[in-house]
């Protein structure tokens, strides 16, 4: 493999190379990197997956308690066909999807409003800087007892959990955000006559943006924590009560295929926020075709 | 008012005096007993050491800022609040990044409640003006630095401000697109004849471009002295600098403004 080498060495050209030699020498030193990091990432993921196949394969590790991608993948197929179970997969995975959906939208709406009201509002934020301190010290996930407690084994306590997840981070982004907007761009829109509502609408909010944006992508991830997390202290469905009830059962391939479809399902999310982000930041700089 | 509104000045500070006050109770003169008087449609330019208050003093007439003590007047009447008649050019980009050149020079009408067809067409109009009919659409970062400042020239000069503060407008840019923004800019002032205060650490661009110089004392600010620039208008900036008058009016400023720039120079070595 020494004709792969991570770094592929720039191209020297006589004088008198004409531009459009130079141009797809460099389209075609693009093209080539693309494709060494798209192999690099293919063969990393089927080492990685076959050494486990075999070493689950030649007893090397116990398959009772590692499984083996190909038990993970036979446990998915039978669940998409058969159901699990506490009924279909379908059925189990649209509530967890609908927990965190809701605790994330929820979240990230409240966040965002709270966390712009705060930072527009000096007074405001230092009063209760001490108290969103305080809670922020709390580990998110041992409210889920408590949640489970006041609001049962349903959807409200799931929600509730990924709702605070969310809030936390989305909350802190923004209020950081409206801090950082340019103090400059703020005095040129009110010299240039804007209120202070149009102020906020103009200029913090998109300024604010990608500092959401940002938390956005990682709380996505902790609205399925919360679901997951609530669903396994107590639930009747669910991805989290299907962990649960693997985990009872020394069900290995189980809790790897509930894993699995987690991760599809996180991945898929980060994908489109990605997709939307980018049609929001048209203005921003691109990123240079720079093969270094 | 009894007052006479057509002959009083465009801008008056009287006795101002600027205190900031830091969150652990130190306070820093900032300006101290600082007179200026601004005439209609005259161009004054300001010239003191860094951080001797400039930037504070135009502050006060945009009515971000309130003097501790003294008087700030516009047009004879006293300031409150950000007035209206005020346009500001600041040093570094003030545009918004996230809206392309037309919709930024549409902010100011648009915030004022015109309509958008109206501030459309004022855009349009003055994107003209300054030459950059042909990117109504491109967004500030694939702008050069010259023109994002005219973009920001024409953002400012669309809301007709009849008192335009400039706060070293054109420090970042490069010599020779710093001269084609000082002749567009004296266009534009002879168009309009607004009272300009310029603020500025280049003395040369100080002399080329005003009617009257102000030095100021190195922090907290005061007036050392003024110069009236008796050049004939119209100015070519870009031929003056070989002028005698221009040249034995930038020395024997520079006299002036150098005591000030070195005691400026000293406090801060000796700070450090
Ligand atoms: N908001 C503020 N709070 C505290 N000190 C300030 C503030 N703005 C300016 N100053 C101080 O006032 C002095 C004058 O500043 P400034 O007017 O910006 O100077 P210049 O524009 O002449 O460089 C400086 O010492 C600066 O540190
Ligand atoms: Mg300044």
């Amino acid at each position: 493999m020494a004709n792969i080498a991570m770094e592929p060495a720039a191209a020297r050209f006589r004088p008198g190379t004409s531009d459009t030699e130079i141009e797809a020498a460099a389209l075609r030193s693009i093209k080539r990197r693309k494709q060494v990091v798209l192999f690099w990432q293919i063969a990393i993921l089927v080492i990685a997956l076959g050494l486990w196949e075999i070493s689950s394969q030649l007893n090397w590790i116990d398959p009772f308690f590692y499984a083996s991608p190909s038990l993970v993948v036979d446990r998915l197929y039978d669940w998409a066909v058969n159901g699990t179970t506490e009924g279909s997969l379908w059925y189990n995975l649209g509530i967890t999807m609908e927990e965190a959906l809701i605790g994330f939208f929820t979240g990230s709406i409240a966040g965002v409003v709270v966390g712009i009201g705060l930072g527009r509002n000096r007074m405001l934020s230092d009063i209760f800087s001490v108290y969103i301190k305080a809670i922020n010290s709390i580990p998110r996930v041992v409210l889920a007892p408590i949640f489970i407690m006041i609001m049962g084994l349903g959807l409200a306590s799931k929600v509730a959990l990924a709702f605070i997840m969310v809030f936390f981070v989305v909350f802190a982004n923004a209020f950081q955000g409206v801090r950082e907007a340019d103090r400059d761009m703020i005095a040129n829109a009110r010299i240039l006559g804007a209120s202070d509502w149009q102020v906020t609408r103009t200029v913090i909010v998109p300024s604010a943006m990608s500092w959401i944006f940002a938390s956005l992508h990682v709380s996505f991830g902790f609205a399925i924590i919360g679901a997951i997390v609530g669903e396994f202290v107590g639930a009747r469905f669910g991805i989290g009560q299907l962990i649960s009830i693997a985990k009872g059962t020394f069900d290995a391939a189980g809790m790897f295929a509930a894993i699995v479809l987690v991760m599809i399902v996180t991945l898929v999310a980060e994908y489109i926020m990605t997709l939307v982000e980018n049609r929001l930041a048209k203005w921003r700089p691109q990123q240079s075709l720079d093969t270094h | 008012m009894p007052m006479d509104q057509g002959r009083s000045p465009a801008i008056e500070l009287i006795n101002v005096t600027r205190r900031f006050v830091s969150p652990t109770g130190k306070t820093l003169t900032a300006l101290r007993d600082f007179n200026m008087t601004v005439e209609r449609g005259e161009f004054v330019a300001v010239v003191g050491p860094t951080g001797c208050g400039k930037s504070t003093t135009l502050n006060l007439v945009t009515g971000l800022a309130r003097p501790s003590a003294g008087e700030v007047r516009l047009m004879g009447g006293p300031v409150s609040g950000i007035d209206p008649r005020v346009g500001f050019a600041f040093q570094k980009d003030a545009l918004f990044p996230w809206k392309n050149v037309i919709d930024n020079v549409m902010a100011g009408p648009l915030f004022r409640g015109k309509s958008k067809a109206d501030a459309e067409r004022m855009a349009k109009d003055w994107l003209a003006r300054v030459g950059l009919s042909k990117f109504l659409h491109h967004y500030p970062h694939q702008l050069s630095g010259g023109m994002r400042k005219r973009v920001a020239l024409a953002q400012t000069f669309i809301n007709e401000p009849e008192i335009l503060l400039m706060d070293e407008p054109f420090s970042a840019l490069d010599v020779q697109t710093r001269t084609v923004m000082h002749e567009e800019l004296l266009k534009l002032w002879a168009e309009r004849q607004a009272s300009v205060v310029f603020v500025t650490h280049d003395l040369e661009e100080a002399v080329a471009l005003a009617d009257k110089v102000y030095v100021l004392t190195a922090g907290p600010a005061t007036v050392k002295s003024v110069y009236k620039v008796e050049l004939p208008r119209p100015r070519v900036v870009s031929e003056i600098r070989y002028d005698q008058q221009f040249i034995d009016y930038c020395k024997t400023i520079w006299e002036d403004l150098r005591q000030e720039v070195e005691t400026s120079y000293r406090r801060a070595s000796e700070a450090a």
